[in-house]
């Protein structure tokens, strides 16, 4: 066989002064990095399949193991990256498409960094959440055009609403593409916080039925899962158009990962491929998806918000549009951080635009058009810690959904090797063995408390602001400054200089 | 009483509860790699594993002890106040009765420092810790440390979710 020109990327180093030989590490690493050896009684270690994911490390009792990246270094050149050159080597020698987990990690801009927050001096009083009351609820749903009273009651019909009690939502992650203990945890945790958490292409397992209230069920190109009972299990639809990290592709569950549980799930057999088409084929115009909305609104006796998800593309606004003008509740727009199990790398390094953009520009348009009220603008894609949030309902999102974040929460250590279905932690698996590393008990209050954590937050930040409720903040955008951004990009942004 | 309860649909199999049952009844729980280097004592607990699942076989400190009836040293006691069942190791012969009585697979018989074998079984960590090592060190939660009336309460608490 030729002689392969790939190197380990990380270095696992053994100090075996404090090695026990416990094992631990064998037992943890689904790569094969630790192996006992019967002869020398003590562990080997081969880095060359190290994933860099901290399972071993964590795990060690004696904290005898540290990974860190390879010194090995091919002659410094500006151009051609180590990245570059070993990306060229790897289809060289398979002649495949690069696959990848999670989301672009490229050096792009984080537009999220170079904005920033107001805060009260002097002339306006900030406000204390510990001592005064202070409201961070958001519906999600179509408002009317206006509203009637009559004798002191209101006359309008509302359309049907979701409550948020935090602007936070766990994003669509599938059955297949997360275990059932990791849906298990988030359905569990969306419930007692009051928000929700998203099915994701893969179906409803019967057993999260009972968190049907807390649930947005999701219909995606593959139609997985979709029944009337599952409509109607539900508490708000989502039709997936696209998603952030692979916008214009489908996805391909591998039939080696379709399971029994799986398959009920998903309704397909034991063992074949599910295959999500890139698009969905009954839709082809605003007025192909305005049919699908109301053939979901009509299945379900339109008590439920219908909401359409795309992936932030250069002409978002333009698309959005259409969308409201579609019917639908809601729009949720997923920008090009956003994560996945499993993406061609050059897509997902490559394809989309960052949220930040996309939410401005759509959240201006819908204005501008004076439909902005008929949807609920929902942004995703990259949402990290509670000052996000807090500026993406600046810049017009009504709430945030979370998918990364979560999974971190539960333990996720971003090697990107969802894609592998070997995650040590448990998360990305469907291996029975693995996913029992996943304790829904523990993810469950570790969810939790990543929402309260993030909603104490958003309360400190809005009462510095003076704004004692989230709804006078959306698309406020004189709460926020820029820093570092060019003129063209603070225009589309809506936002001033910090010194404006 | 206070009772450990193993949920094999968490368990791992990664044996940390038995390396700190070891490390802590060598009288040094926060120095592990102490405790190996000078070869601490056999673990009180079994971690069985099987194609299928896993599970930590913990001392049930039964309301009526096989393994105390079926002593043939007089080494195993319980303790009439907290309940908790013993093994006096001056007493131990090594005889496994106890070990063949358990229904639960508890118990062990190891020699440890050359010296003849003896029985290890589970003490709660009474007089080491107020939450049992293995309890405080499981990393998945799979051990817990519950209050229990009656042996039929563990069945109840085998499935958290």
């Amino acid at each position: 066989m030729a002689l392969s020109l790939l190197q380990p990327e990380f270095v696992v180093e053994r100090d075996e002064e404090r090695c026990i030989g416990c094992r631990i590490c064998e037992g943890q690493c689904a790569n094969g990095v630790h192996v006992w050896s019967e002869e020398d009684q003590k562990i080997k270690t081969d880095s060359s399949n190290c994933v860099n994911c901290h399972r071993c490390v964590a795990m060690c009792p004696t904290r005898a193991i540290k990974v860190s990246a390879s010194s090995l270094r091919f002659r410094t050149n500006f151009n051609w990256s180590d990245r570059a050159i070993y990306e060229i080597y790897q289809q060289a020698e398979t002649g495949q498409v690069l696959l990848t987990g999670m989301g672009n990690d490229r050096e792009y801009p984080v537009y999220w960094d170079r904005l920033l927050l107001n805060a009260c001096q002097v002339t306006n009083p900030s406000i204390d959440p510990l001592r005064e009351p202070m409201e961070v609820k958001m519906f999600i749903g179509s408002k009317p055009d206006r509203l009637v009273f009559e004798d002191g009651r209101l006359k309008t019909s509302l359309p049907p609403q979701l409550e948020l009690e935090l602007p936070v939502m766990f994003s669509a992650m599938s059955l297949g593409s997360i275990s059932l203990n990791v849906h298990r945890a988030l359905a569990r945790a969306a419930a007692s916080e009051g928000t929700f958490y998203n099915t994701g292409e893969g179906g409803l397992h019967p057993e999260l039925r009972k968190y049907g209230q807390h649930t947005i069920v999701q219909v995606a190109s593959g139609r997985f899962g979709v029944d009337v009972d599952y409509l109607a299990t539900g508490a708000a639809i989502e039709i997936k158009i696209g998603q952030g990290a692979k916008p214009g592709i489908g996805g391909h569950l591998p039939g080696a990962k379709v399971s029994r549980q799986i398959s009920e799930t998903r309704m397909i057999p034991e063992g074949t491929d599910a295959i999500s088409p890139a698009p969905h084929h009954d839709i082809y115009s605003i007025e192909d998806l305005k049919q699908l909305v109301y053939s979901l609104k009509e299945a379900t006796r339109y008590q439920k918000p219908v909401g359409v998800k795309i992936a932030a593309v250069h002409n978002v606004a333009a698309i959005a549009s259409g969308i409201a003008r579609a019917g639908a509740d809601f729009i949720v727009i997923d920008g090009y951080r956003g994560g996945t199990g499993a993406a061609p790398l050059r897509i997902r390094d490559n394809v989309g635009i960052p949220i930040e953009f996309a939410l401005a520009s759509v959240d201006r348009r819908l204005r501008a058009e004076g439909i902005r009220h008929r949807l609920s603008l929902i942004a995703a894609g990259s949402i990290r810690n509670s000052a996000d949030v807090v500026k993406a309902i600046a810049l017009g999102a009504d709430a945030v959904y979370i998918g990364t974040a979560a999974l971190i929460a539960v333990g996720c250590h971003m090697c990107q090797k969802c894609y592998t279905g070997k995650c040590n932690w448990g998360i990305a698996t469907q291996d029975p063995w693995l996913v029992k590393r996943v304790n829904p008990e523990v993810a469950y209050r570790r969810l939790v408390n990543l929402l309260r954590a993030w909603k104490h937050e958003i309360k400190e930040m809005l009462g510095g602001m003076g704004i004692n409720s989230l709804d006078s903040l959306r698309s406020n955008r004189l709460m926020l400054r820029a820093i570092n951004l060019s003129d063209r990009e603070r225009e589309i942004l809506g936002v001033l200089a910090a010194g404006e | 009483m206070k009772k450990l309860v193993s949920l094999p649909d968490y368990c791992l199999a990664c044996g940390m509860c038995a390396i700190y049952c070891s490390a802590a009844h060598a009288g040094s729980e926060l120095d592990v790699v102490k405790a190996f280097k000078q070869g601490p004592p056999p673990p009180a607990l079994v971690v069985e594993k099987s194609e299928m699942t896993a599970q930590a076989a913990v001392c049930r400190h039964c309301e009526v002890p096989y393994c105390l009836a079926g002593c043939i040293a007089g080494a195993i006691s319980k303790d009439p106040q907290t309940g908790v069942v013993t093994c006096d190791q001056g007493k131990c012969v090594g005889c496994w009765t106890c070990v063949a009585a358990c229904p639960y697979g508890a118990i062990t018989v190891r020699s440890w420092k050359g010296e003849r074998a003896r029985a290890y079984k589970c003490d709660l960590c009474r007089g080491i810790s107020e939450v049992p090592m293995c309890v405080k060190h499981c990393p998945n939660e799979a051990l817990l440390w519950q209050e229990i009336e009656g042996e039929g309460q563990y069945e109840k608490n085998r499935r958290a979710f």
